[in-house]
C-alpha cells in the first residue's frame, strides 16, 4: 500500500492535533511538565470558544481550533502560579474574537496568549531548551515525515521560515568560525519545531497571498536574528511573530491593491497638448 | 482500640511524606566531592553582572592562567578578589543533603514530629616596548592591573591566531588548538580578562590557596563562557577543546562546574541546554549515611547519562532568607554583599524568614566536555519561585520493645519499606541490587519467594 493511500482525516487540524497530543504525552510522562497545566488550559479556552460564539452568535465554528491553541500553550507556557495558564488561555482564544482588522483576525491564539502573559507578569517564562536530545530528533524526524505525508504540515510559511532560519544561523556560525555541531545544537529546541509547524503555519494568521507570506515568513525570521544577536532578548522566535503579527493585515491589503489593479490595467489618457 | 492502631500505623506510614521538609541533617555532599571541579557564583539583575571564579587549582602557580571573555574593558574598580570562603559557604548551604526519621514506638498513638533544624610578564607588559609588540601581533593591552595576587590584563584582539601566538609567546600557558575557542569571542567583539598568579604579591599575602577573582560588569547577555573556561596547564578547566582533537588534552575527561547563580526574582535555568532537577525526596536504606558522598557522585553520574550527558541538573532553589532542613545556616547580608548582591538597600529587603528576602538561590551542576557542550552556556531568570532541594531520606526503624497487636503490621512494614528503598537506589544510582542487598547487611529485604513455591502446597 502507498502512503498516498492511507486515509488520512480530511480535516488537516485532526493529524495535528494526534502530533501534539502524542508530544504532550511524551513531555508529561518523561519531562518536568506540570500535570495541572493542561486540564486548566483545555478548559479555559474551551469555555471561552463556546461563550464568544454564543454572545456574539457566530455560526458554529467547531472546537479544533481552540484545542490546538490549548496545546501549543501547554507546550510552550510555564508558570508557577495557579491563574497564568488560564489567564493565557483566554486571552488568545479571546484575541480571534475582538483583536480583528476588516474582519479577520491577525493575531495568532497561542503566540498572543503567551506574549500576553510574559509581558504581566515575571511569573510566565518559556523554557525553550526544555526538551531533550532524544525527544527532539524524534519530533524533527516526525514532523519532517508528516510535511513530506500530509499537506497539512506542508505549509510554504514553516518551510520559508525554517530555512531563513537555518540560512541565518549557519550564515553566523560560519562567520564566527564555529563548527558544525553548534549548528545543529542551536536546532535542538522543542520551542523551535512547535512554532516552525504549529504556530507561525496558521493560515487564518498569516497572509493569503503566497509572496506576501513568503515575506512575511523571511521578516519574522530577520527579526528573531536580530533579537537574539543584537538585542540578546529571550524567546527570540517568539517575540518576533508576536512584534510582525500587524504586517499581516498590511500585506493583505497591499496584495489586494496589487490584484485590483490588475484586474483594471491603467489607461494612459493622456494626449499631447496641442501645439 | 482496633481504630486507634489503625490510625497509628497510617502516622508512622505517612510521616516522611507529611513532613516533606522537615527531617534531622546528617549529612551532605559537597563540591569537593567532584575532581576537577570549578564553582563559580554569578550575581546577576538586570544586565548588572558580578561574577566569582573559583576553582581547585593544583599545579604549579607559575603556570596557572585564567582567560576570560567580557563584554568590556573593565576598570580597576570593576575587579576585587574575594574570599574563598563566600563559596565554601554557598557550598555548604546549597549541597544536596541526608536527612533522617526515626519511627516512632508503633505501640504510642501521638502525632509523628518532625524536627526543623535552622540550623611577571603583565608588569613587563607595561612597558612601552611590549605594547608594540603586543599590536604587531593584533592584540591591544588596553588595561594592567596587580590586584591581590593577580597580574591582570585586559586585552582586544584582532585576531584569535595572533592572540594565542602572544598568550604562548607572554608565558601563559593555554591549551592547544586554544585560538579555534577564542575566534568566536574575537568576531564578537569581545574583550578578554587574563589573569596571571604574581608570585611576589602572592609570597607577601601568605595564602595557600588562590582566591577567587571576581569582576562586576553590565551586559544584556546572560551567559557564561565555558568554551574557554580557565585555560590552565593541567587542562583544568580547559575547553578549548574546540580545536580538532578535543579528546587529546592533557586529560581531557568532563569537567564539573557548580554554578551558584543569584538572583532576585526567581530560579535561573538555562536557555540552551535542557535544565533537569536532581531526583529528590527519595527514601534510600540506612547505610548510604556510612558514604553519602559515594552516594550523591553514582546518582549525579547516573542522571546525567541518563539525559544523554548534556543536561544541566539543578541541585538546589531556595531563597535565600531560610532553608529547611538547613545544611548550613544562610549566608548573611554582609556575605551576599561581597558575593555582589547588590540590591539589599532597604533594611526591609533583609528580612530573613520563611517570608523569604529577595534573593534565590539556584545551585547549577554541570558536567561538561566539548563534545556534548558545543555552546557557552546561556541562561535565563524565571519567575519560578517554588523551592527544590536535592534531598535523600532514611528511616530508622523503632528499636524499642513493642508489645502490641500492631507490631507484625508494623515488622512488615519495616521490610516493604526496606525492599523499596533498595530499589529506589538501584534506580538512582544504577548500583546492582544485589549490591545493594550485600552492603545493606541483615537488613536487607529477604529473596521473596518464587510464586510457584507455594502453588501445588
Amino acid at each position: 500500500m502507498r502512503l498516498r493511500d492511507l486515509r488520512l482525516p480530511r480535516d488537516p487540524r485532526w493529524l495535528q492535533i494526534a502530533f501534539l497530543a502524542s508530544f504532550l504525552t511524551v513531555g508529561l510522562s518523561a519531562r518536568d511538565f506540570s500535570l495541572w497545566h493542561a486540564p486548566l488550559v483545555f478548559a479555559t479556552a474551551l469555555a471561552t470558544q463556546i461563550a464568544f460564539i454564543r454572545l456574539l452568535k457566530l455560526p458554529e465554528a467547531g472546537l479544533l481550533s481552540p484545542v490546538i491553541t490549548s496545546f501549543g500553550l501547554t507546550l510552550l507556557l510555564r508558570t508557577d502560579l495557579l491563574w497564568v495558564p488560564p489567564l493565557a488561555a483566554f486571552l488568545a482564544v479571546a484575541s480571534k474574537f475582538t483583536v480583528r482588522i476588516r474582519g479577520r483576525h491577525f493575531v495568532n491564539p497561542a503566540n498572543f496568549g503567551l506574549c500576553a502573559c510574559m509581558l504581566l507578569t515575571p511569573h510566565a517564562w518559556c523554557s525553550p531548551a526544555q526538551w531533550g536530545e532524544g525527544p527532539l530528533l524524534l519530533l524533527w524526524v516526525l514532523a519532517l515525515g508528516c510535511m513530506v505525508a500530509h499537506r497539512a504540515f506542508r505549509s510554504d510559511v514553516s518551510l520559508a521560515f525554517l530555512g531563513s532560519w537555518i540560512l541565518l544561523r549557519a550564515a553566523r556560525v560560519l562567520y564566527l568560525g564555529q563548527r558544525a555541531p553548534v549548528l545543529l545544537h542551536q536546532l535542538e529546541s522543542g520551542s523551535l519545531v512547535l512554532f516552525t509547524f504549529f504556530m507561525i503555519s496558521d493560515p487564518k494568521t498569516t497572509p493569503r497571498g503566497r509572496a506576501a507570506r513568503l515575506a512575511f515568513a523571511g521578516v519574522v525570521a530577520a527579526l528573531a536574528f536580530a533579537l537574539q544577536h543584537v538585542a540578546y532578548a529571550r524567546n527570540p522566535i517568539i517575540w518576533a511573530l508576536f512584534l510582525c503579527a500587524p504586517l499581516v493585515p498590511l500585506l493583505d491589503w497591499c496584495e489586494e491593491i496589487l490584484a485590483s489593479r490588475k484586474e483594471q490595467p491603467c489607461v494612459a489618457h493622456y494626449s499631447w497638448p496641442s501645439p | 482500640m482496633r481504630r486507634a492502631l489503625l490510625l497509628a500505623f497510617a502516622l508512622t506510614a505517612a510521616a516522611p511524606r507529611a513532613h516533606a521538609f522537615c527531617g534531622f541533617f546528617v549529612g551532605k555532599a559537597d563540591a569537593q566531592l567532584f575532581n576537577k571541579s570549578s564553582q563559580v557564583a554569578l550575581v546577576r539583575d538586570g544586565d548588572r553582572t558580578v561574577l566569582t571564579m573559583s576553582n581547585d587549582y593544583q599545579g604549579p602557580l607559575s603556570e596557572f592562567a585564567l582567560v576570560v571573555p567580557v563584554p568590556s574593558v573593565l576598570t580597576r574598580d570593576q575587579i576585587h578578589i574575594g574570599d574563598r570562603k563566600l563559596l565554601e559557604r554557598l557550598d555548604a548551604y546549597s549541597s544536596p543533603r541526608l536527612v533522617e526519621y526515626t519511627d516512632p514506638d508503633p505501640c504510642v498513638v501521638r502525632r509523628a514530629v518532625g524536627g526543623i533544624w535552622p540550623s611577571s610578564i603583565p608588569m613587563m607588559a607595561r612597558s612601552d616596548a611590549v605594547k608594540e609588540h603586543a599590536k604587531a601581533m593584533g592584540v591591544t593591552i588596553e588595561a594592567a592591573y596587580t590586584v591581590g595576587e593577580y597580574d591582570i590584563l585586559l586585552l582586544s584582539a584582532k585576531q584569535s591566531e595572533g592572540l594565542e601566538a602572544w598568550l604562548r609567546e607572554s608565558g601563559y600557558h593555554i591549551p592547544p588548538h586554544a585560538s579555534r575557542a577564542l575566534a568566536p569571542y574575537v568576531k564578537q567583539d569581545m574583550k578578554f580578562f587574563v589573569a596571571k598568579v604574581n608570585l611576589k604579591e602572592q609570597k607577601k599575602a601568605g595564602f595557600q590557596e588562590l582566591r577567587p577573582i571576581q569582576i562586576a560588569y553590565e551586559s544584556p547577555r546572560f551567559m557564561l563562557p565555558i568554551r574557554l573556561g580557565m585555560a590552565n596547564a593541567k587542562g583544568g578547566a580547559g575547553s578549548a577543546g574546540d580545536g580538532p582533537e578535543p579528546k587529546a588534552e592533557a586529560d581531557g575527561g568532563p569537567q564539573d562546574l557548580i554554578v551558584y547563580a543569584l538572583t532576585r526574582n526567581g530560579r535561573v535555568e538555562s536557555s540552551n541546554y535542557q535544565t533537569v532537577k536532581i531526583p529528590s525526596d527519595a527514601e534510600v536504606p540506612e547505610f548510604v549515611q556510612k558514604d553519602f558522598g559515594e552516594f550523591y557522585k553514582a546518582a549525579f553520574t547516573h542522571a546525567w547519562k541518563k539525559h544523554g550527558q548534556r543536561a544541566i541538573v539543578t541541585e538546589y532553589v531556595w531563597n535565600m532568607g531560610w532553608c529547611d532542613p538547613c545544611a548550613a545556616p544562610p549566608l548573611e547580608t554582609a556575605e551576599l554583599r561581597e558575593l555582589g548582591v547588590f540590591w539589599l538597600e532597604t533594611p526591609a529587603m533583609r528580612v530573613r524568614g520563611p517570608a523569604g528576602m529577595p534573593v534565590t538561590l539556584t545551585r547549577l551542576h554541570v558536567r561538561y566536555d566539548a563534545e556534548h557542550f558545543p555552546e557557552d552556556l546561556m541562561f535565563q531568570e524565571t519567575g519560578d519561585q517554588q523551592n527544590f532541594q536535592g534531598r535523600y531520606v532514611m528511616n530508622h526503624p523503632f528499636k524499642g520493645e513493642m508489645t502490641c497487636d500492631a507490631r507484625e503490621q508494623y515488622l512488615t512494614s519495616v521490610r516493604d519499606r526496606r525492599q523499596r528503598e533498595a530499589s529506589t537506589l538501584a534506580s538512582l544510582t544504577g548500583w546492582s541490587l544485589e549490591n545493594i542487598r550485600q552492603r545493606m547487611g541483615p537488613d536487607a529485604p529477604i529473596h521473596p519467594d518464587p510464586w510457584w513455591k507455594s502453588l501445588w502446597k
